[in-house]
């Protein structure tokens, strides 16, 4: 069997799905994601399951969903005064070109910035990117988002490291 | 600091009008640092739950009111909990969290050791010692216990003042709500599932656990997450499958009518629970496996009547509030009057089925995640208070709903409509009775 796609194909998404969060595309952030895709950022390092333990996220696309709708509506008191993020990321790692599962496995370093005007945290950690093909796109099933301080006390983090 | 307080009850009594309090209570240095003091050193404080420590070793460090303490299970399997500071030099001796430290305990500086059950063990080069006095000075004690030590369902609570009221006192009925949520477990036993959500709050601790009886906020606050999420399913089919979380975020944006119906009790010293008569947590799926698992255990009369009480939030006054319906316990760690640290535990139900599990982490994660959209929307009201006060045009805070100036109603326990302020006043008269240090709730 072949890759599920191309080194440069994979590593473009990886690239395009920070850059669309940082830009606050979410709409066409959402659609990198697969129907059954999640985004997951465990609480403890090494974490086996998003749903027999605390996460700190695990959004399916429903949640996605709402979290976008939120972060669009004049409700959303906690952003009246808006949150802006940065990724900075290492170049990803091909770890698997999912040849026999048919999921490609990416491995990223990044550093991420969230900032809502005089305050800033600063964050670094690991994500994953499990992708594959669905109707001939590349999409995502899964975001795994590992924090170096995931286990630490958090003030609010209102967007997606 | 400026001592305003400290020898000054009636300035204590002043901060509180029955209807309304002083900004100063949310925003003072002087009455935090006596806060401590007064009312954590002096109240029944949750510790952790006695599953976090099942083996002899087993230990969990954590700070009450400025005290590093240390839960751990000696050899004779007792749990016990000692003051976390080593009797020589004053390093704590625990480093961790929590883990094993096998058969004994070992100061990381100079290699004091202590039995698990505090006692002075051995000194190294003990020779240096002879004739000093060391036997009649306060090391030779060891790792102090703590003065009040109580054990119920699992749930650790101990008391640092020498003096005070006991474990029953303090509690009285309010403790039904954790006997509610160990019964909701076939087997009676609970455990701690993995690692809490720690979620720092940039407030004063009592904004935190004065919203978790306020039932005039979810409609509004949480508009933005619940309400979107309410949006989002209005489209889909009547007989359309509620996913979970649909499930559990609708009810946050039920009506005024139905929060005030919840019904709100409250007990001497602080406590209380709204979700009196039901709760938001009133219309989950039914989970026949779960429902047949308590039945078998408890009989079909007893099981029904367990699992009808369907309280909101139990506010343990002043460290800890519970949710016995969806299993989850929140911890309060005030830092500084203007930081608390809110931990969040799941717990199993011991021989229960996964699927509960599963519901009580989302739930978990849903509301109380440093990344929660809920928590989002009450993270940001608490800080709007907290520099809102800051400004002294308006020293006082109102807390008047459903207050009756004849005083009749400034928080003496009782079962309330479910909108009313009354837990708030409840708080604040034993906070005053607290901190004003005569101990009588007026």
């Amino acid at each position: 069997m072949s890759a599920v796609a191309g080194d440069q194909e994979l590593v473009d998404l990886v690239y395009a799905e920070a850059r669309l969060i940082d830009e606050k595309r979410l709409e066409e952030w959402y659609e990198l994601y697969a129907e059954d895709g999640h985004y997951w950022m465990p609480l403890t390092r090494g974490q086996q399951s998003p749903t027999s333990e605390n996460s700190l996220m695990y959004e399916d696309k429903l949640l996605l969903h709402v979290r976008i709708r939120r972060l669009r509506s004049a409700n959303a008191h906690s952003q009246a005064q808006p949150s802006w993020c940065q990724h900075v990321l290492q170049a990803p790692s091909i770890e698997d070109r999912g040849s026999i599962t048919r999921i490609a496995i990416l491995r990223t370093a990044f550093l991420y910035v969230e900032s809502r005007r005089d305050d800033q945290q600063v964050y670094a950690g690991v994500a994953w990117h499990h992708l594959k093909r669905a109707d001939e796109r590349l999409v995502i099933l899964l975001k795994k988002v590992e924090l170096v301080n995931c286990e630490a006390a958090l003030p609010s983090l209102q967007l997606f490291p | 600091m400026v001592n305003r307080f400290h020898d000054n009850p009636s300035a204590i009594r002043g901060l509180f009008r029955g209807g309304e309090v002083h900004r100063d209570v949310y925003i003072d240095e002087e009455l935090f640092a006596l806060e401590m003091d007064r009312v954590w050193r002096t109240g029944w404080v949750y510790v952790g739950h006695d599953s976090q420590v099942p083996a002899p070793g087993d230990y969990y460090a954590t700070e009450i009111a400025g005290q590093p303490l240390l839960m751990i299970r000696s050899q004779d399997g007792e749990l016990r909990v000692l003051h976390n500071r080593c009797a020589h030099r004053g390093a704590k001796v625990v480093s961790a969290v929590s883990g094993n430290c096998g058969g004994i305990l070992r100061c990381p500086y100079h290699g004091w050791t202590y039995r698990l059950d505090g006692a002075l063990r051995t000194v190294p080069l003990r020779a240096g010692y002879a004739g000093t006095g060391l036997e009649e000075t306060s090391a030779a004690l060891g790792l102090a216990a703590v003065p009040a030590l109580a054990v119920h369902r699992g749930f650790v609570f101990v008391r640092l003042s020498r003096e005070g009221r006991t474990f029953r006192e303090y509690f009285g009925d309010s403790i039904s709500s954790i006997d509610n949520l160990a019964d909701r477990s076939p087997s009676g036993r609970l455990e701690i599932v993995g690692a809490p959500l720690r979620y720092l709050h940039e407030c004063n601790w009592k904004l935190f656990i004065e919203n978790l009886n306020d039932t005039m906020h979810p409609m509004v606050a949480h508009e933005s997450s619940a309400g979107t999420a309410r949006d989002l399913w209005k489209n889909q089919p009547a007989e359309a499958r509620k996913p979970m979380v649909i499930e559990q975020f609708l009810p946050f944006v039920s009506s005024y009518e139905f929060f005030d119906k919840m019904g709100v009790k409250i007990f001497d010293h602080g406590h209380s629970y709204t979700g009196v008569n039901f709760s938001i947590h009133s219309s989950y799926s039914a989970m026949p496996e779960y429902e047949a698992a308590m039945e078998q255990a408890y009989g079909a009369e007893r099981a029904r009547a367990i699992l009808q009480e369907i309280r909101h939030n139990t506010v343990f006054y002043p460290s800890l509030t519970v949710k016995g319906a969806i299993q989850t316990i929140r911890v309060v760690r005030p830092l500084a009057v203007d930081r608390t640290l809110v931990e969040s535990y799941t717990l199993r139900l011991v021989g229960a089925p996964e699927a509960l599990l599963e519901r009580s982490i989302t739930y978990n994660r849903l509301i109380n995640s440093p990344a929660s959209v809920v928590g989002h929307d009450d993270m940001h009201c608490y800080r709007q208070i907290q520099e809102g006060l800051a400004g002294g045009v308006n020293e006082w805070v109102s807390v008047c709903r459903n207050y009756s100036p004849s005083g009749e109603d400034a928080g003496i326990a009782g079962t309330y409509n479910g909108t009313s302020e009354v837990s708030v006043r409840g708080q604040f008269r034993a906070w005053v009775a607290a901190m004003a240090s005569d101990g009588q709730e007026r």
